[in-house]
């Protein structure tokens, strides 16, 4: 992506590169690069800091008025490190609701209505939510998320779009709506206990690993590869 | 929390050996002080509004995004290896919108853009540079001239 920064400056206009892999932005040599030592996936710092995201995008800016280049700079900050709130502990509890009912839809299902209430909150606190990729309700997508983990077959939410589509889609949307719906809730839960709760106390952390066994024996390539790359995070594989 | 060295040490090598196409032009443009420039952010997470067109897996043009409809922003670049905690709550962390027009609304640029622009990821530059051409002729018509290139 680094690279783009190149056309762009042939075309006359000035960059500077935001890069979290500093390997790769020594070898694409863009004309100006700011390395920042955070997290894939949080190129700015920490959700909610807006005085640390202010003062990486100012360092970035700041690379523009460098005399000459290519310039590869570090951004010489450690990690924010996030405070924990012992008060986080997931206010709804995820004990049995259906009297350990075996059932994997059924207990997401009920998993999905004790959250709604806050991934509500949030949303409304926020003003956004990153949900959507589906093109169905949550309730809609998990339940047939767990159809296809369970080897039966439901129509697919986007039945137009490939399998792989809707699969991958429908596990994002699950996933961001319970950490939306989980960090709405009171104290301040750091990414490791976000994390740990979802993957190891959630019936959905449960339904993707199930989802992920399901799509690595499938016929088809493209469902292979949403199995093994865009499911479960290494550290979560059992 | 997924860094680079937490990352299976085959992913995390792919990362960092990933062969790169050499398309070092040796461009450099200089530009006015920054508290005189006109600034965009162009991101690679395959951020579109909630109701674009998805971008596929290996999308090669781009989709924009108007300040205005930062709220209605959702991300097409999936990965189990990416942390995507920080973007659902807060945007600022992929994509600072907001952060920029705090710092034209303080002089510190002259201004953000009203549009701002995102590329898929994990796709071959070399592919994208007729749309990455184009865009940089659209943003220098938009007297843009300071793109920020944001990662994910």
């Amino acid at each position: 992506m680094s690279g783009l920064a190149h056309y762009f400056e042939d075309e006359g206009v000035p960059t500077v590169v935001v890069a979290l892999i500093r390997e790769q932005a020594e070898r694409v040599r863009p004309p100006r690069a700011l390395w920042v030592p955070f997290p894939l996936g949080r190129p700015f710092g920490a959700p909610d800091n807006a005085e640390q995201q202010r003062r990486v995008l100012r360092r970035a800016l700041a690379l523009l008025e460098a005399p000459s280049g290519p310039v590869l700079v570090d951004f010489d900050e450690a990690d924010a490190v996030e405070e924990e709130d012992a008060a986080w502990a997931c206010p709804v509890s995820f004990a049995a609701p259906n009297g350990g009912s075996d059932d994997l839809g059924r207990r997401v299902a009920d998993e999905v209505t004790m959250l709604r209430p806050w991934h509500d909150l949030g949303v409304e606190r926020r003003g956004r939510t990153t949900l959507g990729l589906a093109k169905t309700s949550i309730e809609e997508a998990a339940a047939w998320l767990a159809a296809f983990a369970e080897g039966s077959t439901l129509p697919a939410p986007a039945p137009e779009e490939s399998m792989a589509d809707n699969l991958r889609w429908s596990a994002e949307d699950l996933k961001a709506f319970y950490y939306e719906a989980a960090t709405a809730q009171p104290g301040l839960a750091s990414e490791n206990r976000l994390e740990s709760w979802f993957w190891e106390e959630s019936t959905a952390g449960e339904l993707l690993k199930a989802l992920r066994a399901r799509c690595l024996a499938d016929g088809d390539d493209t469902v292979r590869e949403v199995g093994e790359f865009m499911l479960v995070p290494e550290a979560h594989l059992e | 929390m997924a860094r680079l060295e937490d990352l299976h040490p085959d992913l995390a090598g792919f990362l960092r050996e990933h062969e790169c196409p050499d398309i070092d032009t040796g461009a450099w443009r200089a530009g006015p002080p920054l508290a005189q420039r006109r600034v965009a952010l162009v991101s690679s997470a395959g951020l579109r509004r909630r109701d674009d067109r998805p971008f596929g897996e290996s999308s090669v043009d781009y989709r924009v995004i108007p300040f205005e409809k930062r709220n209605e922003v959702v991300q097409d670049h999936l990965s189990a290896s990416h942390d995507r905690t920080g973007f659902h709550q807060d945007l600022n962390v992929v994509f600072p919108l907001e952060r920029l027009a705090e710092l034209a609304e303080a002089g510190e640029i002259a201004s953000a853009a009203d549009y701002h622009y995102s590329f898929m990821g994990a796709t071959d530059p070399v592919r994208m540079e007729a749309a990455a051409r184009q865009l940089a002729a659209t943003l220098r018509a938009d007297g843009v001239d300071a793109a920020v290139f944001c990662p994910v």
